[in-house]
């Protein structure tokens, strides 16, 4: 993927593009993207492993595979590992390649953030894991509800990990969306207006701007959590007047915009694959761009409705019910517009298309499962049963993986510069499909008939065993369609079919260049005329908004005078150091103070150091 | 201080799509977030003021005069802070460094009373476990003190920083100094509201 381009950089400052040290100390967008994705993918796995366990031990009933303690981590760290460490980044792998590449951009705004971001992630995501290894995994689910967090029901040190995991990686997230909304807002192409941005970046943005809103407060939460757990403060224990429902209301008030961080991305992609394989544009641009804005509006006015349980009281719940019936309004808007953009258009149902049109039709379930809950009584009646587990899971699984898969699928040639196997990919696409509707889709009846979630086994009489068998059939056939993906990843990056630069008669900037891009992407940063500048420009005569009749082409640069920033290792130290802070805490709460001196060095050494050769006017 | 990158607009040749510096937009979406950090720190605490089922309460040990005196320190650290900013960008070396230094020292000061602080309100028997007052007050305060002891980390820095050369920081540089002062201020802002809701609402009977 790095070959080649070794002599880019000032002269004299040839940077090596190859070997563990130089991706250790990158500072490319694209090779982070590249590291993120890959970590996210093997995050994936453990995550479904996790989840397939949990199926094997309720694949039958008064099974005793798993015990009642293991089963509660696993299904724990199966939610915090999809959620954390593999949709969010995976977003986060995509963010980093195709951004610059769609705004006409030739790096980020911050190349050394960028790093640390990866880097807090990856550390972020070992210290959680390492609990498996040290006394136990977190394991009072992925919401760590109060009192069950608390020093007397949860002892040991899981919940630490989970509290001083998710601080870490909260910071990584915080940082990387810092990045990319100044990166999205400052680096665009001339030309290219808000109202011109292709629709992943758009949703990026909107992504970015959940995050740094939202991860706040659960920051807030967390150290509360942490303090309640280590120096006895009394936040959440109701004896001393705290109040375990505070932990509730944080959460969701982080976890409700959180779904739509896990979920726009999807949408911002199924947004560039459908008009590309329908021939099309995207139908009503605009309308789709408000329609998420306005999703991450509503999205911090809708948290209560994980709690309508709890004894809100009528005003309260009646409220919250409103608004997340209007929520729906933006999210209809979006489906009618995919579909509309479908309609008429010459399909070419390759293995992208095939996963955006599994995510628009999941998805559909999914959101009209999730509409049901809205209304408190129904709500009442499903509250903490499996027909939540099959809403959620159409959204996220059906939902965000099916568009994550598009996006592997679709920007995968323009990444390694080679084709995924189209034979292996539909075959990976059917076996995903029927294997999702084949695990989730039994869980809305056993969630009616009263199966309640996480608990690890249930008794014959109880009449679930059958479609629980049946969840788990459909489970072992999604193993095996990954384990296609895999096969299909591994074979496709040596020996694929050459790409090209725009194997799929694309419309946004990024198949304008190379595949895998040079190192400084463009070497003319292209001017841009309308929303589908590539397109446009490859077809004049279907083009609506044209260049003006006096407008130039955007001069090449000559790459040897393309000045890139320079390798940095102090990312990984600080990194290091933060990740320290939070390891050393669990042991003692002084030590912290090692990692803080660690982080400390290698704030100042990044200070000093410079980024780039300096500009001589 | 040469947090952006090369392909970055440099000061005096501002490219970028919206006219501001990368490093100046950074800060402020970072301090919207620190809004929202602050503001749930802000609404444990008004959940909780008067919640606690055991004393000491706020009524009994918060102490008005001393914090505003405090609070007048690190208000007056704003306008030094203005001064310096305002020295290095006409060039003006030693006031520069004498205004930052200031700014720092004020700040440390305002530090001095918050340990004062806090170590009378353990000796009147509150400690962040004592109740639900002590733990969210400490947690509030506790963060806005770390926010200003980075503060004064930061402008001692780019006091010593300006001895590295006779020029002190020069004029082209003054946007580190400037973000330095975003960020200053922003911590100052949050104070008058944590003033207002916690010491002066929360002393209320």
């Amino acid at each position: 993927m790095a070959s080649a381009v070794g002599a880019v950089g000032a002269a004299g400052h040839a940077h090596s593009q190859s070997g563990v040290w130089s991706w250790i100390t990158t500072v490319d967008h694209k090779r982070i993207g590249i590291l993120y994705g890959v970590s996210a993918i093997l995050f994936f796995l453990l995550g479904g492993s996790e989840a397939f366990l949990i199926r094997l031990q309720l694949e039958r009933a008064d099974n005793d595979l798993i015990t009642s303690g293991v089963f509660s981590q696993l299904f724990t760290m199966h939610a915090l590992t999809m959620v954390f460490l593999a949709i969010m980044p995976l977003g986060a792998a995509f963010f980093n390649f195709i951004i610059p590449l769609q705004i006409g951009a030739r790096d980020v705004a911050f190349p050394r953030l960028n790093a640390l971001s990866y880097w807090l992630f990856l550390f972020g995501g070992i210290l959680l894991n390492s609990s498996f290894i040290f006394g136990g995994a977190p394991d009072a689910g992925w919401f760590a509800y109060a009192n069950l967090t608390s020093a007397t029901y949860s002892p040991g040190d899981s919940m630490d990990f989970f509290t001083l995991g998710l601080l870490v990686l909260g910071i990584s997230s915080l940082a990387a969306s810092l990045n990319f909304i100044v990166t999205i807002l400052n680096m665009r192409a001339p030309g290219m207006t808000l109202m011109r941005m292709p629709l992943f970046t758009w949703m990026s943005l909107i992504v970015s701007f959940l995050l740094v809103f939202a991860l706040p407060i659960l920051t807030v939460g967390l150290i509360e959590l942490l303090f309640w757990r280590s120096f006895g403060m009394p936040f959440f224990s109701a004896e001393f007047g705290g109040d375990p429902l505070l932990w509730q209301h944080i959460f969701w008030l982080f976890g409700h915009p959180e779904v739509y961080v896990l979920i726009l991305p999807a949408m911002g992609i199924v947004s560039e694959i459908l008009p590309t394989f329908s021939r099309k544009p995207l139908f009503g641009y605009t309308a789709v761009v408000f329609a998420g804005v306005s999703i991450a509006f509503l999205g911090f006015a809708v948290w209560a409705h994980h709690m309508f349980t709890v004894g809100l009281g009528p005003v309260a719940i009646a409220a919250f019910s409103a608004s997340t019936l209007v929520i729906a309004v933006p999210t209809g808007i979006k489906i009618f517009n995919w579909i509309a953009t479908l309609w008429g258009g010459s399909l070419n149902l390759k293995t992208p298309m095939l996963f955006a049109l599994g995510f628009v039709s999941l998805f559909i379930i999914g959101g009209l499962s999730g509409v049901m809950h809205a209304a408190p009584p129904i709500d009442r009646q499903q509250q903490d049963t499996y027909f939540i587990v099959a809403h959620l899971h159409y959204v996220l699984f059906g939902g965000s993986i099916f568009g994550l898969m598009a996006g592997i699928y679709y920007w995968f040639p323009k990444i390694t510069g080679r084709m995924m196997g189209e034979g292996l990919g539909v075959a990976h696409f059917w076996l995903m499909f029927i294997g999702m509707n084949v695990t989730f889709g039994p869980m809305h009846l056993v969630g009616i008939l009263g199966m309640p979630r996480r608990i690890y086994t249930y008794s014959e009489s109880s009449g679930w065993e059958t479609l629980n068998r049946l969840e788990t059939l459909g489970a072992a056939i999604l193993v095996v369609s990954f384990i296609i993906f895999v096969i299909n990843v591994l074979r496709s990056v040596r020996n694929g079919e050459i790409a090209g630069n725009d194997p799929w008669d694309a419309r946004t900037l990024e198949w304008s260049i190379s595949s895998p891009p040079p190192v400084y992407n463009f070497d003319a940063v292209p001017v841009v005329y309308s929303k589908e500048p590539f397109w446009d420009q490859k077809y004049p005569e279907l083009a609506h908004d044209k260049p003006p009749a006096n407008a130039v082409a955007p001069v090449a640069d000559d790459p040897a005078s393309i000045h890139m920033p320079y390798p940095s290792y102090w990312p990984i130290v600080v990194a290091l150091g933060g990740a320290l802070m939070a390891g050393l805490f669990i042991v003692n709460p002084y030590y912290a103070f090692i990692g803080g001196a660690i982080t400390m060095m290698g704030v100042y050494g990044w200070i000093f150091e410079p980024a780039g050769p300096e500009e001589h006017h | 201080m040469a947090t952006h990158s090369t392909t970055a607009p440099h000061e005096g040749h501002l490219t970028t799509t919206t006219g501001l510096d990368h490093r100046k937009l950074l800060m402020w979406t970072f301090l919207a977030s620190e809004c929202l950090f602050f503001g749930a720190l802000i609404a444990t605490f008004l959940l909780f003021k008067d919640a606690s089922v055991s004393g000491p309460t706020p009524q009994e040990v918060l102490n008005i005069p001393v914090t505003s005196t405090s609070t007048f320190v690190l208000l007056t650290s704003s306008l030094t802070m203005v001064l310096a900013l305002a020295a290095i960008q006409r060039g003006d070396i030693v006031s520069g460094r004498v205004w930052i230094l200031a700014t720092a020292v004020l700040g440390a000061t305002f530090l001095g009373f918050q340990v004062f602080e806090f170590k009378e309100f353990i000796d009147a028997g509150l400690k962040p476990s004592t109740n639900v007052f002590g733990a969210s007050f400490f947690t509030l305060t506790g963060f806005h003190g770390a926010h200003v002891t980075l503060g004064v980390i930061w402008l001692m820095s780019l006091f010593i920083y300006s001895f590295k050369s006779k020029d002190g920081i020069p004029v082209t540089k003054s946007l580190d100094v400037e973000l330095a002062g975003l960020y200053w201020h922003f911590v100052d802002i949050v104070w008058v509201v944590i003033f207002t809701v916690v010491y002066l609402i929360g002393s209320l009977e």
